[in-house]
């Protein structure tokens, strides 16, 4: 095997084809997992944020704790585009194992740093990329005794090199050194000192910075940095959730943890140290599931987090839940499927399985969050609307939602606003009804709405009680299996639940038209949800660009609300853009609404990577070339 | 089967401290098949709660699904109750005994929905600890859907059809023994003598109170070859002791030969008397409970009676420090920390 040592791998002057530009670039981290670069590439995507540039980090990691490759990247983008984008600017390529696809990744003209303290191997070697060699390890052995600090550390130094190439500022970093060692001061000085060596060692080398590089802006506003699943754990707390049933799983864990790390914060009983929660890890979905049908049955907010296989075993309490009218509050955040799939890549596929989830003639209530903001108020929300409407409410999140940092507008909370707990009756109500010679009937629908009242458990000593079960029954809750009977209570819940769509979050109207005017014969429309939003946007601006105008809905809820219907019938055709392989929001809009099916058409994006702008346009431009569109022609 | 309900109520009826009477703890007419096991223990739960003098809204009754199951409908009317699905009532209760710690739970299995599709919640919520009374309405067979044999069914017990089973039973108390269940009971539906005390200690257990209750489907598995029959058990019944039970506010009257009677305090103050106890029997070790209900096994008989008990539990509640105020009663004032600081956690996340 022919080898290259330091001295042939030149550190070569800058050429006229490097890339180059300002605050628009991909950076790439390659590691191996379990070797502490988390938290050193997080510092990298914070310390750009914190120089007012935006940016959108994406964790890219096997199903597996120690050994295999892990990727960090991180899009820097000051146009504010926070979707993937195919191609990598600057790699860090710090694991040997996946070099050489990872070296493919890299764009003509881009930069890859990595550790020379052994020579590369020549077939790694691509002219139009410049070579960046620092002997982290050769740096590591000479200043630390400790093996594990020799690791650690030599990501922090990479960081450093990072700042000097690409002009981060180093005051913003030793910042966050500071912030993430708060009450651990006695670490700051190590890290701060291994930033040093990074940043010292690239401007003694090399020519800094490189001729892509970061400035400093003021275009995030006050905008925080989060993950979906931090927000949704959050948005529980504030939204009053008491009692939380689990069971572990990628990548919906880290929402109950989330739940845990604040309620442990914030909902500690000052009187007493106790704790105004309850989490129990169950031992499996099932039980997670019935334990929040029990509690929000007993008067509770309840939740519970999973993914699609967990929500494949909550089928039939979803059934009950929904034929019974028990709220419940669930947390889907998706992965690749079938079966185990891909459990650490991300799709937007239990679409289907959540939206009819469970026998009979069931349909769910659906919310899609595009962003941590949405994920921390529909989470809030969803226990309003499931108590309002005593039906499950299942929140759509999936994997690159859930455990990405992205960039977020602020969470806000109107402190008049208090919980909606729908149509219950208390003691003094009951008392009423019966002042008034009118008996109880759980499932008597007085409001026309399909709503009934319901009584919690406990509440008067004669009045009220009821008995809740899956199977059919009378307006008063006697069991009955009277066709009639069953019928009208079928009814009365699809009436419940068309009342759902005045109540759930409305979706929001995208239009590039001010760009350009769009034909009136030639109108187009793009409907996304979820985290293809990013993407979806960026794509309609490049199009726009190129002369192809249309406006785009971003759906936030199912049932679908009369606006989607009016959407798709103003528009002549409509793109439907999903991170799954069967189209399945497509196929709900036609089920739910009898869309002619050819008016929508498929985008379509499921290899387990977040979709990108450049896959929307170019299955866009494909439908356009097959369909010969004329307003759509290419530009 | 069906009879006339009749709305005549003796005025002097009796009532209990609480100035109830039985009727209020009755529940819907039941339409099990006349004389199925199950119906005796519905009426064992009405006197047990009636002379307990629970506030029948104070109770929930939860079940899963089977003839068993069915049976909350049948008694406690003036409580709530919930049939859930096959299997999984212990879920639900442990989710409504977390959002309300408050009320008294009963939840009502049967032997197919807790040894069969039910044996991992059965066995969760024992070793949690949930403060509840468990009940297994025993018939060694799967009533609802016409008798196939169940995992409690003994070897070679021989169902209607005549046929014989071949498998290993699996017995719900020794299992509940192993688990950590902090009491642990197995009585007969014809024994009401044993089995209304049973229940109400059971109620006063803060903690898990399971009772396997031997419960003969009349329809089903009632048969000279079967174990769970009323015949058999009957005549293969050994009680480890027989038991009066006296709740906390009461007074202890009777006068108990010393020696011959043992004494067991529960949490709440309530006391168990446990007379004539089998030899070398002891209720407060679990091996002891564990080896007589195996002796008795190898002598083909069924061993009932309290098994075993902890007088000084750790509940779920307990272990997870949940506050002593219902979690179902907390408002918007104790559950939403308010703007103010989630100011300072968008801060955090800059
Ligand atoms: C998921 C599911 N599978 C199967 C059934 C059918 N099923 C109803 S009751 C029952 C068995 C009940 O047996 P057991 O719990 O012993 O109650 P019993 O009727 O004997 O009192 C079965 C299998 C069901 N209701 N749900
Ligand atoms: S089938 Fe058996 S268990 Fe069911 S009601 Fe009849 S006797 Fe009872
Ligand atoms: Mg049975």
């Amino acid at each position: 095997m022919s080898q290259v040592t330091l001295s042939q791998v030149s550190t070569r002057k800058l050429r006229s084809d490097d890339i180059s530009g300002v605050n628009e670039l991909v950076v790439r981290f390659a590691n191996t997992n379990g070797t502490g670069s988390a938290s050193a590439n997080n510092m990298f995507a914070k310390a750009v944020f914190r120089m007012g540039v935006p940016i959108s980090p994406k964790n890219i990691f096997p199903s597996n704790i120690q050994g295999l490759p892990t990727w960090y990247e991180v899009r820097v983008s000051e146009k504010g585009h926070l979707g993937r984008r195919e191609g990598v600017d600057v790699l860090v390529a710090m694991n040997p194992q996946s070099m050489a696809k990872d070296v493919e990744m890299v764009l003509p003209g881009g930069y890859l740093l990595y550790d020379n303290t052994k020579p590369l191997d020549l077939r790694l070697i691509r002219e139009d990329v410049t070579y960046i060699g620092v002997p982290l390890t050769e740096i590591c052995l000479r200043e630390y005794q400790d093996p594990r600090q020799r690791q650690l550390f030599k990501n922090i130094i990479y960081i450093g090199c990072l700042a000097a190439l690409l002009d981060i500022e180093f005051s913003v970093l030793t910042d966050l050194v500071g912030d993430q060692f708060k009450g651990k001061e006695k670490l700051v000085a190590p890290n701060v000192h291994a930033l040093e060596l990074g940043y010292q060692y690239a401007r003694r080398n090399f020519d800094c910075p490189l001729k892509v590089r970061v400035e400093r802006r003021d275009l995030v506003g006050d905008s925080i940095l989060v993950s979906g699943n931090s927000a949704t754990g959050l948005g529980a707390v504030y939204g009053g959730a008491t009692v939380a049933g689990w069971y572990p799983i990628t990548p919906s864990t880290s929402v109950i943890e989330a739940f845990e790390k604040y309620a442990r914060r914030l909902r500690i009983d000052p009187g007493t140290g106790k704790n105004n929660f309850a989490i129990a890890q169950a031992e499996d979905e099932l039980a997670a599931i019935g334990m929040v049908i029990g509690a929000c049955w007993n008067g509770a907010r309840s939740f519970t987090a999973t993914s699609g296989p967990g929500v494949s075993l909550m089928s039939e309490f979803l059934g009950l839940a929904y034929f019974a009218e028990v709220p419940v509050v669930l947390v889907d955040v998706q992965r690749a499927g079938p079966s185990t799939g891909m459990p650490t890549r991300t799709q937007q596929s239990d679409i289907t399985s959540a939206a009819y989830a469970s026998h009979g003639d069931t349909k769910q209530i659906l919310l899609f969050p595009s962003t941590p903001r949405e994920c921390f108020d529909m989470t809030a929300q969803a226990f309003d609307l499931a108590e309002r409407l005593q039906t499950p409410v299942i929140i759509m999140s999936d994997l690159d939602l859930g455990m990405n940092d992205h960039m977020s507008a602020p969470f806000e909370w109107d402190d008049e606003r208090t919980y909606d707990r729908g149509k219950v009756f208390d003691a003094e109500q009951l008392e009423q009804l019966a002042r008034d010679g009118k008996r109880f009937g759980r499932y008597l629908d007085v409001d026309g709405d399909g709503i009934c009242y319901r009584t919690y458990p406990g509440t008067h000593p004669n009045k009220g009680a009821f008995f809740t079960r899956g199977t059919s029954r009378d307006k008063y809750a006697i069991y009955t299996e009277d066709g009639d009977e069953y019928v009208a209570n079928m009814e009365r819940l699809q009436r419940k639940f068309n009342s759902a769509k005045k109540l759930l979050p409305q979706p929001l109207l995208k239009t590039s038209s001010e760009v350009a005017p769009i034909q009136e014969s030639e109108r187009y429309g793009v409907i996304y949800f979820g985290t293809s939003d990013a993407a979806t946007e960026e794509a309609m601006e490049q199009l726009a660009a190129d002369g192809m105008v249309m406006d785009g809905l971003r759906l936030r809820a199912f049932p679908f609300s009369r606006e989607v219907e009016t959407f798709i019938s103003d528009h002549n055709r409509v793109f439907v853009v999903e991170q799954n392989r069967d189209a399945q929001l497509r196929s709900l809009l036609v089920n739910e609404l009898e869309i002619d099916p050819k008016k929508l058409l498929r985008v379509l994006n499921y290899d387990g990577s977040p979709i990108t702008a450049a896959t929307i346009c170019s299955k866009i431009r494909q439908h356009c070339a097959q369909q010969g569109s004329a307003g759509l022609r290419q530009a | 089967m069906s009879y006339i309900i009749t709305n005549f109520r003796h005025p002097l009826s009796p009532t209990n401290k609480l100035g109830f009477t039985r009727k209020d703890y009755e529940g819907a007419l039941s339409t099990l098949c006349a004389g199925c096991g199950h119906d005796s223990i519905s009426s064992a739960i009405i006197s047990a709660c009636f002379e307990m003098s629970i506030e029948p809204h104070r109770v929930a009754k939860l079940s899963g699904i089977g003839c068993s199951s069915k049976t909350p409908t049948y008694f406690l009317g003036n409580s709530h109750g919930f049939n859930s699905v096959h299997g999984r009532m212990p879920s639900i209760t442990t989710g409504a005994n977390l959002a309300n710690r408050d009320l008294t739970y009963i939840g009502v299995s049967g032997d197919g929905d807790s040894a069969s599709i039910g044996l991992g919640q059965f066995a969760h919520v024992a070793r949690r600890n949930l403060n509840m009374l468990y009940i297994v309405e025993n018939n060694g067979c799967y009533g609802l859907t016409k008798g196939q044999n169940s995992a409690t069914t003994d070897l070679d017990s021989v169902n209607k059809s005549g046929v014989s089973n071949t498998f290993e039973p699996i017995d719900l108390a020794n299992l509940a023994l192993q688990l950590g269940a902090t009491f642990v009971a197995r009585s007969f539906s014809g024994d009401k003598q044993q089995l209304v005390p049973l229940m109400k200690a059971a109620m006063s257990h803060r903690g898990f109170a399971f009772i396997d209750v031997i419960s003969p489907c009349v329809t089903f598995n009632n048969n000279p070859g079967s174990k769970k029959s009323y015949d058999f058990v009957r005549e293969h019944q050994e009680a480890t002791s027989s038991i009066d039970f006296v709740p906390m506010e009461k007074e202890i009257t009777t006068q108990y030969d010393p020696g011959t009677t043992q004494e067991v305090t529960l949490h709440d103050g309530s006391v168990i008397h446990l007379h004539k106890a089998i030899e070398g029997f002891n209720v407060h070790d679990r091996r002891s409970a564990l080896r007589a209900i195996k002796d008795h096994q190898e002598r083909g008989e069924v061993l009932t009676g309290l098994l075993y008990v902890d007088t000084d539990p750790v509940d779920l509640h307990d272990v997870i420090n949940t506050t002593h105020k219902p979690l179902s009663s907390l408002t918007e004032s104790s559950l939403c920390p308010g703007s103010g600081m989630l100011k300072s956690i968008n801060d955090s996340l800059r």
